[in-house]
């Protein structure tokens, strides 16, 4: 973003002010233009799930607010605010207050190194992937204490929950990363996307079945961390009342709300950044304008694709068990994801630049995974359709 | 760089700025109506038996505990995988393949010890002597 501050001060809008006023204007006015992308998409989030869900239920959700409800999410944070804001005699004031910060703070510091288009983000640091894994434990950390301060049981074992959870998928996630940062050679989310290209069979989804296996597992661990049905364990709302965020009422529940929406879309971002092809498109105009664009819509659609995939896991698994969560993750993610990241560490010794063949064949064998899937889904649509009594649009 | 993280600062900043925006409007806004039973800990409605504040289940320790080994040993192995590129490029690609194995080969052996020993398992069977 430096090059953007750089040339808006010496040919833009900005021409003539010092530089450092110059940064500082276009750092905030960066800033306001992202704080509004966050809320708006977790606000969307919010509705689109609840719309999403409810249709795999058969149910027709949340659309009186607007058309199609779509304004919800407005009323909703109106709602919020307009609630007293209650802290329970029982617990401990100052963390419990505070404990909706860091939720926020580890949230906010992660989307400042989410990549939208070539050159469009804020923070290209070199460490660009391991921040994400470190700034987002820092919601971790507010959920605990959130838990914690509540002292309420309900609580108290959500919060523990969500705490187990997190760290121990941590580890698949990162050595998910470290599979894909064999073949890049650096950790900035830039870099890992261009070392990609615009088509298919340039990304590291099917660079080789190794990465291919660290998606899932990538993508597994994300929702996990993401605390996510199947793993939404935490708040667990059929168990634990709402798990960490019992005690939490008005707008500093709708806060850790807004994290849990918003970080699904950073979950989305940056598998996208990884595995997807980031925001590559070809070169078909030399306009930059609308190549920039293009980008920015690309990336988007692809980050919001894996939301809705996320949405659809929720509508569609049941919650896992606490000891089965622990066994997932130690008894066969964590294996799979050493054994997987070893086998990349050879092919990338042998072949650093990956082989045509193989990216050939990978691209053939997920078309075929796609198709086999959604010959299954025509299947169960054509046996379900006497039950079906709405359309799935409306 | 130095451009680069301070912005990351400035958004670190900037979720608890919002957060404390977001607050203070609600502060504004909101009606403030305490009462002994509304501030009192919430229990399915029963009056709360006791503070939560109790020993509970060791298991979460000792997965922290297992956490701990194994993410240390993940932040140590990024840099060797970060440069592990250039060696290969340079080829000396199998030096630093047989020094990854070493390392990680060891954390697996400690994975087998835990999982041996049932450490893994939620509920630890401990089998008595007969």
């Amino acid at each position: 973003m430096q090059q953007l501050a750089d040339r808006l001060i010496d040919t833009g809008f900005l021409q003539g002010l010092p530089r450092g006023l110059g940064y500082v204007i276009v750092v905030a006015l960066f800033a306001f233009l992202m704080l509004n992308f966050i809320m708006l998409v977790a606000g969307v989030t919010s509705w689109l799930e609840r719309r999403v869900w409810a249709r795999i239920q058969s149910r027709i959700g949340p659309n009186r607010v607007g058309p199609q409800g779509s304004i919800q999410w407005l009323a909703d944070g109106i709602k919020n605010i307009m609630k007293e804001d209650i802290v329970p005699s029982a617990a401990d004031a100052p963390l419990f207050r505070f404990a909706p910060y860091l939720a926020m703070m580890g949230f906010f510091g992660a989307f400042a190194v989410v990549p939208f288009g070539d050159g469009l983000i804020v923070a290209d640091i070199n460490i660009g992937v391991l921040y994400v894994s470190a700034v987002t434990a820092l919601v971790v950390v507010g959920i605990l204490m959130a838990g914690w301060s509540s002292n309420n049981k309900w609580a108290l074992l959500g919060g523990i929950r969500s705490a187990a959870q997190i760290i121990s998928y941590e580890i698949p996630a990162a050595l998910a990363v470290l599979t894909v940062v064999l073949f890049t050679g650096t950790l900035s989310m830039q870099g890992i996307i261009r070392a990609q290209g615009w088509a298919p069979w340039n990304w590291f989804l099917f660079h080789n079945p190794f990465t291919f296996v660290a998606f899932f597992l990538f993508f597994v661990s994300a929702l996990a961390e993401g605390n996510r049905t199947p793993f939404d364990l935490p708040e667990a709302e059929s168990e634990l009342v709402a798990g960490a965020f019992t005690e939490y009422s008005g707008l500093r529940s709708l806060l850790f709300f807004l994290v849990e929406w918003g970080n699904l879309y950073l979950i989305g971002a940056i598998c996208t950044t990884l595995f997807l092809g980031g925001w590559q498109v070809p070169a078909f105009t030399d306009s930059g304008l609308v190549l920039g664009l293009a980008q920015v819509l690309t990336f988007f659609l692809k980050a919001y694709f894996l939301v809705f995939v996320a949405m659809w896991v929720r509508g569609t698994l049941p919650r896992v068990r606490v000891d089965q969560l622990m066994t997932l993750c130690w008894k066969y993610l964590v294996p799979i994801a050493f054994v997987n990241m070893i086998l990349a560490a050879f092919f990338a010794a042998i072949l650093p630049n990956g082989s045509i063949f193989v990216k050939a064949g990978m691209c053939v064998f997920g078309l075929g995974l796609a198709v086999h899937f959604f010959q299954r889904v025509l299947f169960h649509l054509r046996r379900a359709k006497p039950e079906l009594h709405l359309s799935p649009i409306v | 760089m130095n451009f680069q993280f301070a912005n990351v600062l400035v958004y670190i900043l900037l979720g608890a700025i919002t957060a404390a925006l977001m607050l203070g409007l609600g502060w504004l806004l909101r009606p403030s109506n305490p009462e002994r039973r509304k501030l009192s800990t919430y229990e399915c409605g029963e009056p709360p038996s006791g503070s939560a504040w109790i020993n509970f289940n060791i298991r979460f320790y000792l997965v922290a505990l297992i956490f701990v080994v194994f993410d240390v040993e993940v932040a140590f192995v990024y840099p060797v995988v970060v440069a592990f590129r250039d060696y290969v490029l340079q080829g000396k690609g199998l030096l630093v393949l047989a020094e990854i194995l070493f390392f990680v080969g060891i954390l697996f052996v400690g994975l087998v010890y835990v999982w041996a020993k049932r450490d893994l398992e939620w509920v630890k069977q401990v089998r008595t002597a007969a």
